[in-house]
């Protein structure tokens, strides 16, 4: 198969799990959206090692997952902390580091 | 052809290194070594820097003894210096040592002493006039509690001064000129806590300054058309200049010369610090500005004889100058009512005669007075300290009064001090000031004007300190002097001369205490060497029967055009003459006018109300120069303080601060918080990059 197909479906997937990221306002939705992403790259990765004949994307695709799997567990830890302080959870109201001065946009 | 131009070239680098290595190797032997000249030099800085590092240790007396024994060495490393210089070949005396010490753009700045007859000369007079005022000052500053800075200051003023005199290098010589304008400043700004005494300083450091720029300037003139600063080369290279018309350059350093000259040595129009100066302690105003550093100018005019001589603008105005100085200031001393300025204005008047007589290259007469005068007027001031002493700190002489009885011994120094400054015939100022007016005379063209200003100056000159001594010793006794024949002296609380005020007496300022010639033994002891040398120093040169000075100083003046166009011994004892004459109508005009008929200087001074009104404003020199440059100057100031530092520097600084301020809060506002927002923006950003990499860079 040529490899446009898998780098075509891996740019659809990308831009799913971008589109996603921007338009969803739950952590949880946003993260998963993450992994989207990050999978699609992989895909990317994958077809090109394929391609060139070479392991060297393969060994990327795996660094990547473990780098995945580490910021799934962070990430979720972190949105656990959070609904166990406050029961919504919405990206947009949890801008604590911002600069007080300035007005918040959310509002 | 090349290749001996080369060896020449070798040879020509080689050779001052071969000099040098004998120099050195010469260095061994005695009548060469410049060990004396290095001692004389640095006696007085070690005295100075050992003093001011342990004044929290020793005890004041000890502090007093090591400035005074300091100055003393410095004095018999002098002799040393003297005696070497006799030792050796007549031609030859003169010694040049030192080392480099900077070298950039072919300048040599060497740290070199150059100790020839004329050096030799003026340290012996430094020297010794020191060592008298140090011993003073042991007794006179004896209840101040800044003595140990007394001492270390004064100490260092010695070394500045020697500095000065040995210099053997015109970049040196500045250095030692810029030290004891700084000294000065210390000094006469010693009582710090008083007003008047720090403006004093500010103002006399001010006007030197000016000299100091002027002296820097002709030193860079000088060093273009000559190549070097060391002096005894530039003085042998100044020969060939004379075969040349003088440049406008030359014409130029001289006059800059002359300014340093002008603004050191007090002379018009640069003579309004001195009589401030004299806020310093007397000791000060007896070493520094009367027997030493205001006579340093008179020092650099003949030391640098060939560069004033070669013009003729330049020794006309420093003749006139000199002239115009001594009328104008010896017509203010008729005047003035403070014991101690009339002293300053009789300095400066002096220094006018010796100013106009080197400029009519009379050089070795023009030291002579510089000696004399050294002698006389600092025990002037010396009996003028223990006066004012007994008055309690006042300097006003129409309170003084009739002191003779109770200060015999003050009472006779002081007269032999104002005789001397009178001319009284035989005393050692009569052969000095005629010497230098005999030899203007012969110049004739010009310089009759000159020689008969300096007549004119000399009757006042009689006068004015005949006057000084009918108003304090004369008359009858003031409360103060009545009190001291009762054996009391009178105290008080310090107060300001000239303005009266009671003084903040914490720091450094005298105690209530005041020490008198009659009750201090080394006060006395260095009055009475003074007071013989001021009466029997005339006897070293006497027309016709000695000439010591002008035999010693003649191989440094030889190069002069008017080295042997001399007045004959006749001409000089005609002129003896009519100085004596002129010396005693002075006196008895003095006597007639404020012994026998007392009260018509006041009939005098209401008659002629003007004339006495600009005699006392010193003829508003201050104020002219008040109102044309110290007001638009402080105008210009407060109009830089006002609208250029608060609208122009202010604005630019405040513009920079708040475009940066406002930027800041534009990009800030970016940092939202809103995590989608900073998604979208890597997001978009990476997409826009990716967009032009893809599309628009193919």
């Amino acid at each position: 198969m040529d490899i446009v197909w898998y780098v075509a479906l891996s740019a659809v997937i990308f831009s799913i799990g971008a589109g996603g990221l921007l338009a969803r306002r739950s952590p949880l939705v946003m993260l998963l959206c993450l992994e989207l992403m990050l999978n699609a790259s992989n895909l990317a990765l994958i077809a090109f090692a394929r391609m060139w004949a070479n392991v060297d994307g393969q060994i990327f695709a795996l660094v990547v997952m473990v780098v995945a799997a580490c910021e799934v567990v962070v990430g979720l830890g972190i949105i656990v902390a959070l609904y166990r302080n406050r029961v919504a959870i919405d990206i947009d109201e949890l801008d604590s580091l911002r600069d007080p001065t300035e007005g918040a946009i959310s509002d | 052809m090349t290749e001996l131009l080369t060896s020449a070239e070798l040879f020509g680098n080689v050779a001052p290194l071969l000099a040098h290595a004998a120099d050195f190797a010469e260095g061994a032997r005695p009548e060469h070594s410049a060990t004396y000249g290095w001692l004389l030099l640095f006696t007085p800085l070690v005295g100075a820097i050992v003093i001011g590092l342990t004044w929290k240790k020793v005890s004041d007396r000890a502090a007093g003894l090591i400035g005074t024994a300091a100055i003393f060495l410095a004095f018999g490393a002098a002799l040393a210096c003297f005696a070497q210089l006799m030792g050796m070949d007549p031609e030859e005396r003169h010694i040049l040592a030192g080392y480099t010490y900077a070298q950039a753009f072919g300048v040599d700045f060497r740290f070199d002493i150059y100790i020839d007859q004329l050096s030799v000369f003026m340290a012996l007079v430094v020297t010794g006039v020191s060592a008298m005022i140090h011993l003073y000052s042991v007794a006179y500053m004896k209840s101040d509690a800044g003595y140990h800075r007394f001492f270390s200051y004064l100490n260092f003023f010695v070394f500045s001064m020697l500095l000065l005199v040995l210099a053997g290098n015109l970049a040196l010589l500045v250095v030692g000129w810029a030290f004891v304008g700084a000294a000065s400043y210390l000094l006469i700004s010693y009582w710090y806590r008083r007003e008047t005494a720090t403006a004093a300083g500010i103002k006399a450091f001010v006007i030197n300054v000016i000299g100091d720029v002027g002296i820097v300037v002709a030193a860079y003139l000088l060093w273009t058309e000559l190549g070097t600063l060391t002096i005894p080369s530039m003085l042998a290279n100044a020969e060939d200049a004379f075969t040349v018309a003088p440049s406008p350059e030359y014409t130029a350093a001289a006059l800059l010369l002359l300014v340093g000259a002008f603004a050191k040595s007090a002379q018009v129009p640069l003579h309004t610090w001195l009589p401030d100066a004299m806020e310093g302690p007397t000791p000060v105003s007896a070493l520094i500005h009367a027997a030493t550093m205001v006579t340093a100018g008179v020092y650099l005019i003949c030391r640098m004889h060939p560069f004033i001589e070669i013009s003729e603008t330049a020794t006309l105005t420093a003749a006139f100058l000199g002239t115009a100085t001594l009328l104008i200031a010896a017509t203010t001393a008729l005047v003035q009512t403070d014991l101690k300025r009339i002293i300053a204005y009789s300095t400066m008047s002096q220094i006018g005669y010796m100013i106009a007589g080197a400029a009519a290259a009379a050089y070795s007469a023009s030291l002579f007075h510089l000696m004399t005068h050294a002698f006389f007027k600092a025990l002037l001031f010396m009996s003028a300290g223990s006066v004012i002493a007994a008055m309690a700190s006042n300097q006003d002489v129409r309170r003084m009064g009739g002191f003779r009885k109770a200060m015999p011994f003050t009472y006779v120094v002081f007269t032999i001090g104002a005789l001397t400054l009178a001319g009284f015939p035989f005393f050692s100022g009569f052969f000095s000031k005629d010497e230098i007016i005999s030899y203007t005379l012969h110049r004739g063209g010009a310089f009759t004007v000159i020689a008969a200003g300096m007549y004119i100056g000399a009757i006042l000159t009689a006068i004015y300190s005949m006057r000084a001594v009918f108003l304090v010793f004369h008359g009858e006794p003031c409360d103060e002097a009545k009190q001291l024949e009762g054996g009391e002296l009178a105290h008080g609380s310090p107060v300001n001369p000239a303005t009266g005020a009671l003084e903040d007496t914490d720091v450094g300022f005298p105690g209530p205490d005041h020490q008198i010639a009659e009750r201090e033994g080394e006060m006395r002891t260095a009055m009475s060497v003074l007071a013989f040398l001021a009466v029997v120093a005339g006897a070293v040169q006497i027309p016709g029967v000695t000439h010591l000075i002008e035999s010693w100083l003649e191989p440094v003046f030889e190069d002069s055009r008017y080295a042997h166009d001399i007045p004959s011994i006749a001409t000089q004892w005609i002129g003896l003459g009519v100085g004596a004459a002129i010396a005693l109508t002075g006196i008895a005009i003095a006597y007639w006018t404020y012994v026998a008929n007392r009260g018509v200087s006041e009939r005098l001074a209401t008659r002629f109300g003007r004339l006495h009104e600009l005699l006392s404003n010193a003829w508003y020199f201050d104020r002219i120069y008040d109102a044309m440059i110290v007001r638009p100057a402080s105008a210009i100031a407060s109009f830089c303080n006002n609208v250029v530092e608060r609208f122009v520097v202010q604005g630019i600084v405040e513009g920079a601060t708040g475009a940066a301020k406002s930027g800041a809060s534009r990009i800030r506002s970016w940092q939202s918080g809103l995590a989608r927002v900073y998604a979208l923006s890597v997001i978009g950003g990476t997409t826009i990059i990716a967009i032009y990499f893809l599309v628009l860079a193919k």
